[in-house]
């Protein structure tokens, strides 16, 4: 169940997002020709500032726009309440921020193992 | 029970023994859900309980589920909902159930209320009347959600009102909205701080099945739109 | 097997969308997860991606395009829906975001394979 200010962030998040995804997409599509390989990848997105704020940006919406959505989820289906609910909406949207921030750390800072 | 191409098998919800019955109820000619139930209670089981009024599709006092839709029974002919010669009749859906196919409409009331979908005069008889265009974009507005006669069909549609004991539901938002876009009444911040709540409007997913199933068709998820792009204004403020 | 309540293309439209967007946030960690392998086990990452070249890896990354393809675009119906005037071709808009993301779907595969 929502509030205004959980339907606003989530809304919100969603706008954020709509050029993310279809930037990753794109990206996904042009740089999976050819196959895909970790240096391929690294090559193009270590040290870059802008790759680091593109994902950061999309891994941050992602991991509210997730978290209230499943929060909705679980409240409808299995009735999940009060601070059971609030305890599943902060740990979904933490867990997947540190998950992604993380493998956007490794993706674009750190040295890489290759 | 024999199901010949002159006789109908309908099965209806019984209170007392807590599953469907089967009826075998004779063909006629234009006939209806309504008339089919009134059959039932007439010449096979006359404790069956049911509501009508009007049977004339204007009051929605005969709205029951019919194979699983809601629908007003009077204006429900048989040959357009029957399933190889069969038909499942049960109480209206979400609603707690009084007997039979009657339910308690009590909790939709209570919702319209909770709802604050109740207009709030601004005027006495002593002030001049307000002028409304009748095709200004608010009074257009209001008056496309008006004809709301609180059946609760709509109410019974409705997952989320399935899902979510709190959720206002359909109806109470519909009202709400109309009310919001009437520029005599005086009660919008009450009313939008009970519609964006745990149970308000935000909790629509736009499934549209309130539309889908209104008799009158009321659009119910656009008011609901409306509704959510009222209080985003007021975020935004 | 649809409740005859649910059997209209709107709710399909709400039912594609919750259980896309369920998958996507299910897939999420796992995909952030394997990026971050790169920081730890670079070698992993590299075989990951080996292995992804099989037909089967390549179909289901189809699948998942295709479920971001219906979540976004559905989405964007919803927001449109929610905060522009309202238009009665929500039917049509529903059916094009099927559509539009099969179609992206297909660019995806088409891109990945070639």
């Amino acid at each position: 169940m929502l509030n205004t200010n959980l339907y606003m962030l989530q809304r919100i998040t969603a706008l954020i997002m709509a050029p993310l995804v279809l930037g990753h997409i794109a990206v996904m599509i042009y740089a999976a020709r050819g196959g895909l390989s970790a240096a391929e990848i690294l090559s193009r997105t270590q040290g870059s500032v802008w790759w680091m704020l593109f994902y950061g940006t999309f891994v941050a919406a992602v991991s509210i726009h997730a978290a209230i959505g499943l929060r909705v989820i679980v409240f409808e289906i299995f009735k999940l309440k009060g601070a059971g609910l609030v305890l599943f909406t902060w740990a979904t949207f933490i867990g997947l921020a540190f998950l992604g921030f993380r493998a956007v750390y490794a993706v674009t800072i750190a040295g890489g193992g290759l | 029970m024999s199901d010949d191409s002159k006789h109908l098998e309908v099965s209806v919800w019984r209170s007392d023994v807590a599953r469907y019955e089967s009826y075998s109820v004779p063909i006629q000619d234009s006939q209806t859900v309504l008339d089919v139930v009134s059959w039932i209670q007439q010449n096979a089981s006359p404790d069956l309980s049911y509501r009508y009024a009007c049977r004339v599709g204007m009051c929605g006092s005969c709205a029951m589920m019919v194979n699983g839709e809601p629908r007003w029974t009077c204006r429900t002919h048989v040959n357009k909902v029957l399933k190889n010669n069969k038909m499942e009749i049960a109480p209206l859906r979400n609603l707690p159930v009084v007997k039979d196919l009657v339910t308690d409409m009590d909790p939709f009331f209570d919702k319209w209320v909770e709802a604050k979908s109740v207009f709030q005069s601004t005027k006495t008889r002593h002030d001049e009347m307000e002028p409304i265009l009748p095709d200004s974009p608010k009074r257009l507005a209001a008056s496309d959600a008006i004809e709301c006669i609180n059946c609760a069909v709509c109410y019974a549609a409705c997952d989320v009102v399935a899902a979510n004991p709190d959720y206002l539901g359909p109806a109470a938002l519909n009202r709400a909205w109309s009310l919001v876009n009437d520029v005599r009444d005086g009660g919008y911040e009450a009313r939008m701080e009970a519609i964006s709540g745990g149970g308000g409007c935000h909790n629509c997913h736009s499934q549209s099945s309130c539309a889908q199933y209104c008799p009158n068709e009321l659009n119910p998820t656009a008011s609901i739109a409306g509704l959510k792009r009222e209080t985003a204004k007021g975020w935004l403020r | 097997m649809i409740s005859p309540h649910r059997s209209h293309s709107l709710w399909f439209a709400f039912i594609a969308h919750r259980l896309s967007g369920l998958a996507l946030a299910v897939f999420l960690p796992v995909h952030f997860y394997v990026l971050a392998l790169v920081l730890t086990d670079a070698s992993t990452l590299d075989g990951f991606l080996q292995w992804s070249k099989n037909p089967l890896v390549k179909f289901a990354e189809f699948g998942l395009v295709f479920l971001l393809g219906i979540h976004i675009f559905g989405g964007l119906r919803l927001l449109a829906l929610e905060f522009l005037p309202w238009s009665p071709r929500q039917k049509t808009y529903a059916a094009l975001a099927v559509a539009g993301a099969f179609i992206l779907a297909c660019g995806f595969l088409l891109s990945a394979v070639s």
